[in-house]
């Protein structure tokens, strides 16, 4: 079933999807055009064996890392194990928490191997991975729920600084969430860390049993889930100001320890309307059309 | 792993276990009440996209890319600047075939050159036009005429064969060029014989004798006092509701008496149909209500002396609310203007709030005639049979169309629904406008199709200029009715 894989450019021309399964992927490379045609090939051909290799080893990847843990041998599945591996020790991660990103640093690494690029983006569901040559640059948008993509501010992404990704996690996106963080963006030196982090530190932004939140086990929801016992939020009832103070006190505490030891570079956590910035140079600036139709990040 | 109740899902190799209610990890497939089915399949692009945009393959099999970014089958292809070829019977200038969902469909396009045309317009407005059978001009010339009276509407019908070919020379052109104009969305100015000159832009408000029409009524004018009725009891003695076509009265009409509300010894002028509704209480106009009456009080008569009282508050409003007076009778039974009291504004401000914008819509009417039908299949008849039997599809640059019952494909189509520019012109004078017909490959060699024009889509693009187009959301999409592509479930 090669014919699985879908790739397409999309209506502008510009830019790249390319969907399996569960992965949509919206990528796009600047540059000579001959170097971008010859990126977006590189791409297609990692893509198209990509979900395979993955659900290959699917059994080892939902197992919580430990030392005992066997080494899967993909290379997107090795990109998942390396970024949760520093946050194994303190608390329960399976390298699922970092697929997104690491699906989209592999496209990026195909893609700079094959051509000469001055900067690319590959977007996966919102974990995104950057290339930069010196003195480019990218205006990522940011949003504060996932499931409504209205911008509250763009951060400039500069080649100077070392974030190459970018990654969003809370209990209302795509996958689930132990915490009650409505997003928490995360800017890290690749894409693969900064949804790890973000999947973290959303996790970390939470009122442990607190009456509101309703919660539910991941088993009981999707019966192979890699979180299987753990509880998910699946609703957030009134919370005080001060509950959403101390919920946000909790995620940024943890997360100015992941600033420390160089897991990440910054991060926006936002629960209730409130934001909370850990790190530099993440800065909401206001844009102008808070309406934001356009992909997350553009160029 | 397996649970009870979850089912599992075979359609990529993550092979999710799925709970009844739920989705797999792609957002596309779930468990509805434990069998397997796919959602919406455009959602998750839809979201990427932000709007239905049609894509593009890319990298498609062996096939190399060639920098071209169009392709199948999530693109179709409209009739808009095929050609045609009029008048000789040849085979029409596109014949596409693509595969949807495995099925092989072949799109047969063409311009049609209509000489029986024209347009349907509908101008959301209370005020007279005219009458009824006069003839509608532009640029002087004998366009169509005024039609029906409609709820809050006048219908216009402009064009047909009769002008296109039947007066003079310049009847023909002007009546080619105010239908083309008028169907490619472009405003015209016309007058009507004895009434009104209106300028009519289809998807805007028509403005008529230079005023902007803003809303279309509420109801009539007995259709507003059942409404309204309740809202007004109490607070004032009695309403009339100034109507060209049907005036309510409160106190005398079936609303009225069913609240109690008594009698206010009013006298209308005008012919009274049942209790509380009259005809003709003026000449028909552009002040209130659609009548000629600038000043309300004149379609009153006296009030009568034993039933009226001093003091006696009247209301007299127009079917939108954009017209409105209070009064109060004096020692003489004279109605004397006062300020419209706050607890009545209240009333008034919502027949305003519930009259819809007023629009001008058009609908472009044609019939695809021989040569057309020819262009299509060696055997025409069988084309019509074909439209009848629900197994070919017509659009109208890919916007969907109503198909007329009875002999002949006789359609109508809402112009907003099409691309911009769709339509043309030829001298003759005639209206130049696409037409698709969509069938299955097989069904298409039964009716004595062109098979051996009949090419893939992917193969028509690269060196025939066309310009790319994105679907309009609130279309179904031409291959495939049942879904819209920027639906979601």
């Amino acid at each position: 079933m090669k014919e699985r894989a879908q790739i397409q450019l999309l209506p502008d021309g510009r830019r790249l999807y390319l969907h399996d399964g569960p992965i949509d992927v919206i990528l796009e490379a600047f540059g000579a055009s001959s170097e971008v045609r010859a990126a977006y090939e590189a791409a297609g051909r990692r893509f198209v064996s990509l979900l395979d290799e993955l659900c290959a080893e699917l059994a080892i990847l939902r197992q919580p890392v430990t030392r005992e843990s066997a080494r899967p041998a993909g290379t997107v599945a090795q990109r998942m194990v390396a970024a949760v591996t520093p946050y194994a020790a303190r608390s329960f991660i399976t390298p699922m928490a970092a697929v997104a990103g690491a699906v989209a640093e592999e496209l990026l690494a195909a893609m700079t191997r094959a051509a000469l690029l001055k900067r690319t983006y590959v977007n996966d569901g919102g974990d995104i991975a950057l290339h930069l040559e010196p003195g480019q640059q990218f205006v990522a948008g940011m949003i504060d729920r996932p499931d409504r993509a209205s911008l509250f501010g763009t951060a400039v992404l500069e080649a100077s600084q070392p974030v190459r990704g970018i990654a969003t996690s809370g209990w209302r996106g795509r996958s689930f969430s132990l915490g009650i963080a409505d997003a928490v963006t995360v800017l890290a030196d690749g894409a693969a860390t900064a949804d790890a982090a973000a999947t973290m530190i959303a996790n970390a932004v939470d009122l442990p049993g607190h009456p509101a939140v309703f919660r539910v086990r991941a088993r009981e929801l999707a019966p192979d889930n890699d979180l299987g016992d753990h509880l998910v939020t699946q609703g957030v009832g009134d919370l005080t100001a001060q509950e959403i103070g101390a919920a946000l006190d909790s995620g940024e505490a943890f997360a100015r320890t992941l600033l420390q030891e160089g897991l990440m570079r910054a991060a926006a956590l936002h629960l209730r309307g409130e934001t909370r910035i850990v790190g530099l140079p993440l800065q909401a600036n206001p844009v102008e059309n808070p309406a934001g139709d356009r992909s997350l990040t553009d160029a | 792993m397996p649970d009870d109740d979850a089912i599992r899902c075979d359609a990529c190799p993550v092979l999710c276990y799925i709970k009844p209610g739920r989705l797999g990890a792609c957002d596309r497939y779930g468990n509805r009440d434990g069998q397997l089915v796919r959602v919406d399949p455009h959602v998750v692009l839809d979201r990427a996209l932000a709007r239905g945009a049609s894509v593009v393959p890319f990298l498609d099999r062996e096939q190399e890319w060639d920098g071209n970014i169009v392709g199948a089958p999530k693109a179709f292809v409209t009739a808009i600047g095929a050609g045609t070829t009029y008048p000789d019977y040849k085979p029409a200038p596109f014949i596409i075939s693509s595969e949807v969902e495995g099925v092989d469909m072949v799109t047969v396009v063409t311009e049609g050159i209509f000489s029986y045309c024209g347009v349907k317009v509908k101008i959301d407005t209370d005020r007279h036009l005219g009458p009824e059978r006069n003839l509608v001009r532009a640029q002087g010339e004998a366009v169509g005429h005024v039609t029906t009276s409609e709820y809050g509407s006048q219908m216009l019908s402009l064009g047909g064969v009769r002008h296109l070919t039947g007066g003079s020379r310049r009847e023909g052109t002007v009546t080619c060029d105010t239908l083309l104009n008028l169907c490619n969305g472009k405003a015209v100015e016309l007058e009507v014989e004895e009434g009104a000159s209106v300028v009519v832009q289809a998807g805007k408000p028509p403005i008529i004798d230079e005023v902007l029409e803003e809303r279309m009524r509420v109801g009539c004018g007995s259709a507003t006092i059942g409404m309204f009725a309740k809202q007004w009891f109490g607070k004032v003695d009695e309403v009339v509701v100034v109507d060209d076509h049907i005036t309510g009265v409160l106190s005398e009409h079936q609303a009225g008496k069913l609240l109690g509300v008594p009698e206010t010894g009013i006298k209308i002028k005008g012919r009274r149909s049942t209790p509380g509704r009259y005809f003709q209480v003026a000449e028909p106009g552009t002040a209130w209500g659609g009548t000629n009456i600038e000043d309300p009080l004149a379609i009153l008569q006296p009030f009568k002396s034993k039933i009226a009282w001093p003091g006696l508050r009247l209301l007299m409003v127009s079917t939108t609310g954009e017209h409105h007076a209070y009064f109060e009778l004096d020692e003489t039974l004279r109605p004397v203007r006062k300020d419209l009291p706050a607890t009545l504004s209240e009333s008034v401000a919502r027949i305003k709030e519930n009259c819809e914008p007023a629009l001008c819509t058009v609908l472009f009417m044609g019939g695809a005639g021989g040569s057309l039908r020819a262009g299509v299949t060696e055997n025409p008849v069988r084309l019509t049979h074909s439209v009848r039997d629900a197994l070919t599809r017509v659009t109208c640059g890919g916007a969907p169309v109503y198909i007329w019952p009875g002999g002949g494909i006789t359609f109508m189509v809402d112009v907003s629904r099409m691309p911009e520019n769709a339509f043309g012109y030829v001298p003759t004078p005639a209206l130049v406008a696409p037409i698709e017909f969509t069938l299955k490959l097989e069904d298409y060699a039964d009716l004595g199709g062109y098979m051996d024009h009949v090419r893939a889509l992917s193969s028509i693009m690269p060196d025939e200029g066309h310009r790319h187009v994105t679907a309009r959301p609130e279309n179904p999409w031409p291959l495939f009715p049942a879904k819209t592509p920027g639906a979601r479930s």
